[in-house]
């Protein structure tokens, strides 16, 4: 195994690793404001990839009508916008109907709802778009650059790239916005902020907002990067991003981003090196160990959780 | 218009009624009419149901006819009406002071007696219900199954207070331990070669086969046990759901069992009677361990650990001990489960029936022996039921779930006592 081999690896593991990382945000946020798992996540993930692939298909439609006629950048930058804003109206709700109410009810209570609205969420999708897979529209024609015998291709970058940025804005946002404050002194102690006149339910929807908003651009780059959608790739994507969410320690998002990167990288190289159906087995099991070693995860500070349960 | 608006006024009016008129019927006299009822049905079943315009007998109370042929509803109902709630109505009413009679002098007798009575009944009616059809039997194995598995997560989830993601992994442990028992040694087969032993006393084999398929997964649960009871919070859910994965995994690499292809040819053995023991002997010891000192030091490390610890509880070991016993029924469960579809593969074992699982237990109700046994049948029932919609079931049941935790955030019969005594007693 040459050092080309490896260099084409990384890249495609941060590739990989970004759509781990940016739905394991959405994860990571809820989970350190309200303790809670918001199982759903996913099957959003999944609506805001179908969601970006119904505007693709809607503009690209109506410029080969010539009803208005836009370039294809303008129409990816707009999909990623327009879907980011529906699927964190989708998000919002969520959290409207399947956990709001059950606040001040036991946790694992509220991880069921959430359990439940993935698999509500997942069949409506299947029932609109039946069971076949869809292609999802490619707006960029792909070039691939050789540098040095590694071939990156120009998505690769975008993805990686638009990846990182979100995490650095919401990095930017949690720790320098008064918003970001809020966040901040929720998950620090969510039943004494309340009383300082900061309202639980504007920053729990917001925070849903925005870890949706979050997964429907890791769910359109998804598209692009692997055109094929189907309902059940939230599963697939959810549950392993809400091990990394959990891996990078509780309320952290570096740890999170981290985390996802992490699993990503793991996933890509046991795969290169091992037969890839040992793929899941292997990479569990390193999770498993790290987490026996440090079990409050990467980043996260041990904290004497008295559960509501 | 009326009675509506007076039923409006006092809701319960009309239950109440029918609960006061039924007061006075022992369990005992609900079982007879059922055992009347099914061998009715049994008997003059199949011209009923012709004389109602119906092809055969409803398999499932009516409810596949209701969603399928809407024209045949009227006599479906008729069925269901004549066949099943009046035989039992009339007689659990009419005999009841020979039941109330019979219950007394069952009474004299140990418990033991009493419920081995009751249960013979019970299982009586399994048997003579189950003869219609075969349909019947295997969905009936299947929900006595998961009413194992309910109540052995009902365990850790409930009376634990912990969440636990990996019974899908510890029933797949038992499924396999246990078909690799009896393929192994007992069937001619390909993949293991010659029968080892005659395969003429399953009575006997069949469950050490079970308490084999347990004790492994009791093994995988102390693997999960030892590095996640050593702090508290959330961490058993990440390492049980990994856990449920690696398990997964491990079997779809394993050459041997097939691979991801799965497992068949497990002996015919669990017949209705085996697993109606098992799941009777489960609930059973289940419920002791719950009620023992072992249980409640469980609930009071559930409610306040550093508490417990202060009463000497040694938290660590009750937990250790309870997921690992929770963990042995499920691998008995899913050793059951294997042998009654005769072909296990690992994807049967992912997050589906994790998700059932975990609605089983929450629907029926945490921290209750009768909360478990609740929500396997609804789960289960509702589960064949709504078959006939298809994909739509998958909308209903959630939502139904999440209404019920919306308003019983615990679920619907939570933290209430299986009383034997007081669920057999005589009622006059």
């Amino acid at each position: 195994m040459n050092l080309t081999y490896i260099l084409q690896n990384v890249i495609n593991a941060l590739q990989w690793g970004s759509f781990y990382a940016l739905i394991a945000l959405g994860y990571s946020m809820v989970y350190s404001i309200l303790m809670l798992f918001n199982f759903a996540h996913g099957d959003i993930f999944m609506v805001g990839a179908y969601i970006g692939f119904a505007l693709t298909t809607a503009l690209v439609a109506m410029s080969a009508a010539g009803v208005i006629v836009l370039p294809n950048w303008l129409i990816l930058i707009l999909t990623i916008i327009l879907a980011m804003l529906f699927t964190s109206c989708l998000g919002m709700l969520v959290e409207r109907i399947g956990y709001r109410p059950l606040r001040g009810a036991p946790r694992a209570s509220a991880a069921i709802t959430g359990l439940m609205i993935g698999i509500i969420l997942q069949t409506t999708v299947l029932s609109i778009m039946g069971a076949q897979r869809v292609l999802f529209p490619s707006l960029i024609q792909t070039t691939t650059y050789n540098v040095a015998g590694v071939s990156v291709t120009n998505i690769k970058i975008m993805i990686v790239f638009v990846s990182i940025a979100l995490m650095i804005a919401l990095h930017q946002f949690v720790q320098h916005s008064k918003w970001g404050m809020a966040m901040r002194a929720m998950a620090y102690d969510y039943t004494v902020v309340p009383l300082m006149g900061v309202s639980i339910n504007a920053i729990a929807a917001m925070t849903f907002a925005i870890g949706s908003a979050l997964a429907a651009a890791a769910g359109i780059m998804y598209g692009m990067a692997y055109p094929i959608l189907d309902p059940s790739m939230g599963i697939l994507f959810g549950w392993k991003a809400f091990v990394a969410a959990i891996l990078g320690g509780r309320g952290s998002i570096m740890g999170a981003c981290i985390a996802g990167f992490l699993i990503g990288f793991i996933e890509i190289f046991v795969a290169t090196i091992f037969p890839s159906t040992l793929r899941d087995l292997i990479a569990y099991s390193i999770i498993f160990v790290i987490l026996v070693f440090r079990p409050h995860g990467l980043f996260g500070e041990p904290y004497s959780a008295r559960l509501r349960l | 218009m009326l009675h509506n608006e007076s039923a409006a006024i006092h809701p319960r009016g009309t239950l109440d009624l029918i609960r006061r008129f039924f007061a006075n019927v022992p369990l005992l006299g609900w079982l007879a009419g059922a055992l009347a009822a099914v061998v009715l049905e049994q008997a003059i079943g199949t011209s009923l149901a012709h004389a109602l315009g119906l092809p055969r007998i409803p398999v499932l109370f009516g409810f596949l006819i209701f969603l399928k042929q809407p024209a045949l509803i009227p006599g479906a109902l008729g069925y269901v009406l004549l066949s099943n709630i009046l035989p039992i109505c009339i007689i659990a009413k009419v005999g009841a002071p020979l039941f109330n009679f019979l219950c007394r002098v069952l009474f004299k007798m140990p418990l033991l007696v009493t419920a081995v009575v009751h249960l013979a009944l019970l299982y009586a009616i399994f048997h003579i219900w189950t003869d219609v059809n075969a349909y019947r039997l295997i969905m009936l194995k299947l929900m006595l199954i998961s009413i194992l598995l309910t109540l052995s997560l009902n365990v850790i989830n409930g009376y634990m207070g912990e969440f636990s993601c990996s019974h899908p992994g510890f029933m797949a442990l038992g499924a396999y331990s246990a078909s690799l028992f009896t393929v192994g040694l007992f069937v001619n087969d390909q993949l293991f070669g010659q029968a080892i032993l005659v395969s003429d006393y399953a009575v006997v084999f069949f469950p050490l086969g079970l308490i084999f398929a347990g004790l492994v997964s009791a093994f995988g649960a102390l693997i999960i046990a030892i590095p996640s009871f050593k702090t508290r919070g959330d961490y058993l859910a990440i390492i049980s759901l990994a856990f449920t994965f690696m398990v997964k995994s491990l079997l779809e690499n394993l050459e041997f069992l097939g691979g991801p292809r799965g497992l068949s040819g497990q002996p015919d053995w669990s017949s209705l009677p085996m697993v109606f023991i098992i799941v009777v002997l489960g609930v059973w010891i289940i419920n002791n361990f719950v009620t023992s000192t072992m249980g409640k030091a469980l609930n009071a490390v559930r409610d306040d650990e550093i508490a417990a610890e202060a009463m000497t509880v040694n938290t660590r070991k009750t937990k250790i001990i309870a997921f690992m016993f929770a963990a042995f029924w499920a691998g008995v469960a899913g050793g059951l489960f294997a042998h009654v579809l005769r072909f296990v593969n690992p994807s049967t074992f992912g997050l589906q029936k994790l998700a059932e699982v975990l609605a089983m237990v929450y629907f029926g109700g945490l921290n209750s022996v009768y909360g478990s046994i609740v929500g396997a049948v609804s789960i289960s029932l509702l589960g064949e039921a709504l078959r006939p919609l298809e994909i739509l079931k998958w909308i209903i049941i959630p939502l139904l779930l999440i209404l019920v935790m919306i308003f019983r955030p615990r679920g619907l019969i939570s933290f209430k006592e299986f009383n034997i005594e007081k669920l057999l007693k005589p009622r006059s």
